[in-house]
């Protein structure tokens, strides 16, 4: 615990407001996010913590009508800024969504396909990069003999992770994992967080969780949220042994009504 | 003792369980209750009754464990649940240790009877002390089913006062022994009760480390009475 003033931010977000048109979504957040650790949002439905890891990749300017005020400093870089690269941004900070989301296209090109939008690397590395991709991703003894495939023929577990593999091929420094595993069965969630816990030596990974018991498993911070505000942020053990806040308590042991 | 979750069955499952522990309790009270008046009244039949109420102790001992372990395996208990339940199973195996120094009071009485009558040994002194370790329990329990910090915080004060009142009957009992070598054996019996009964004193204590870890998240034990009563204090 005394290593805390040793870690160091990926990512500050400093009095962050958030507007879906005139609904406040996110109200006034301030909390740093850890390089190398595993970041868990959780809380119930409504309560903002998709949004705020929309914010963290800027997904929400795909919409019209949203707007986040405040500040989001990767690596002391307001990512708010107008004139912030969204292109760049997305491949520094990489996002995997509930549903698998796999492009109808090869698993090879599924991972190679992100690489070529940012890097012109010549056939062998190309195919350096998606065997270290899928490696990273924990996939590659399953689908090296069948490259060629479609992406859309693997199982679900296995699209997760095709899809956590096509983030990390582009080598991005922070992934942004909204609610993985909620549509995999349990053996496929179990690969994927123990994915998680392995990727969090290289990469700043930030989860959405409906599952606590998941968020108590593979996070290293835990921010509960509710209504739009940050409620309580802390260290995942004290958070799900004694939580500060009786709303974390009445979440966490479910007496939440 | 907690208020309500969405499940009402797992209300209904930790209540379940306190209302054993609190029986497990009341059980083990009565056993330290009859094994004094057994030996003040030198009775080998209420000695008896404490020793075949050993069995519902353990019995119900078992079953706690089996409850909790039961919840903990089905809810994934957290935060102020998770240590209500930690705290429930190392109650309930000190309370069932109390038990156990109440029935080796017992057999002792039944030795002591079946000896010389040794009527001139201090024995209304252990009477004294043993009312004084039972209402501690009986305040452990109080305090557990209210979740009561203060009142746990003065049991820990207390035991301090059992165990004085044990270190001087223990010089008593060798005055006794060095001006008649004949109450020796005697002694020795009075001084193992003498021991069950701070021991029980010290399961007391322990059931009230227990409550400050389930109200305040603290684990207190083997830490000096001083500071925790400053905790206590500072972070009321």
């Amino acid at each position: 615990m005394n290593q805390q003033t040793a870690i160091k931010n990926a990512i500050e977000v400093k009095n962050l407001n958030f507007f879906y048109g005139k609904f406040q979504g996110l109200k006034n957040v301030s909390m740093n996010i850890a390089e190398r650790k595993v970041t868990a949002f959780i809380g119930p439905s409504g309560c903002g913590k998709s949004t705020l890891l929309r914010t963290l990749n800027r997904m929400y300017s795909l919409y019209p009508g949203q707007r986040a005020e405040g500040e989001i400093n990767l690596y002391g870089q307001n990512i708010l800024d107008k004139d912030q690269d969204l292109n760049l941004l997305r491949a520094r900070v990489g996002m995997v969504f509930q549903k698998p989301t796999p492009f109808p296209m090869t698993i090879y090109d599924n991972i190679a396909f992100g690489v070529r939008l940012y890097e012109s690397l010549s056939d062998s590395d190309m195919d350096d990069r998606v065997e270290w991709a899928l490696s990273k991703a924990a996939l590659w003894t399953e689908v090296k003999d069948k490259l060629g495939q479609n992406g859309l023929s693997l199982s679900g577990g296995q699209q997760q992770r095709l899809c956590i593999a096509r983030s990390v091929a582009v080598k991005p420094s922070v992934l942004l994992l909204d609610e993985p595993t909620s549509a995999l069965d349990p053996i496929s969630t179990g690969k994927v967080e123990e994915l998680v816990n392995e990727l969090k030596s290289e990469y700043t990974i930030a989860i959405v969780t409906h599952n606590m018991q998941q968020a108590a498993r593979v996070s290293d911070f835990t921010a509960y949220m509710y209504l739009g505000e940050l409620i309580e942020f802390g260290e995942t053990e004290q958070i799900f042994f004694k939580p500060t806040k009786t709303a974390t308590e009445d979440y966490i042991t479910g007496r939440f009504g | 003792m907690p208020d309500k979750h969405l499940s009402s069955q797992f209300d209904a499952e930790l209540n379940q369980i306190s209302t054993n522990v609190m029986e497990i309790g009341g059980l083990v009270e009565s056993q330290i209750r009859q094994a004094i008046f057994a030996l003040s009244n030198f009775s080998v039949e209420v000695a008896d009754d404490v020793i075949v109420t050993e069995n519902r102790v353990n019995a119900l001992e078992v079953e706690i464990d089996r409850e909790i372990a039961s919840v903990i395996s089905r809810r994934q208990p957290t935060a102020r649940d998770l240590r209500l339940l930690v705290a429930m199973s190392k109650t309930t195996a000190n309370l069932e240790r109390v038990g156990d120094e109440a029935a080796k009071i017992a057999r002792m009485v039944k030795s002591i009877i079946d000896g010389v009558a040794p009527r001139a040994l201090p024995s209304s002194d252990l009477r004294v002390c043993g009312e004084l370790a039972s209402g501690l329990l009986r305040k452990a329990l109080d305090s557990f089913a209210r979740l009561d910090v203060q009142s746990a915080v003065a049991i820990l004060r207390e035991d301090d006062l059992i165990d004085k009142e044990f270190d001087g009957f223990v010089r008593k009992l060798i005055t006794y022994m060095m001006e008649d070598p004949r109450t020796i054996s005697a002694s020795l019996d009075l001084l193992f009760i003498a021991k069950a009964i701070e021991r029980i004193g010290d399961h007391s204590k322990n059931i009230a480390e227990f409550i400050i870890y389930i109200v305040k998240g603290e684990d207190v034990r083997h830490t000096p009475l001083a500071d925790i009563e400053a905790a206590m204090n500072t972070s009321n």
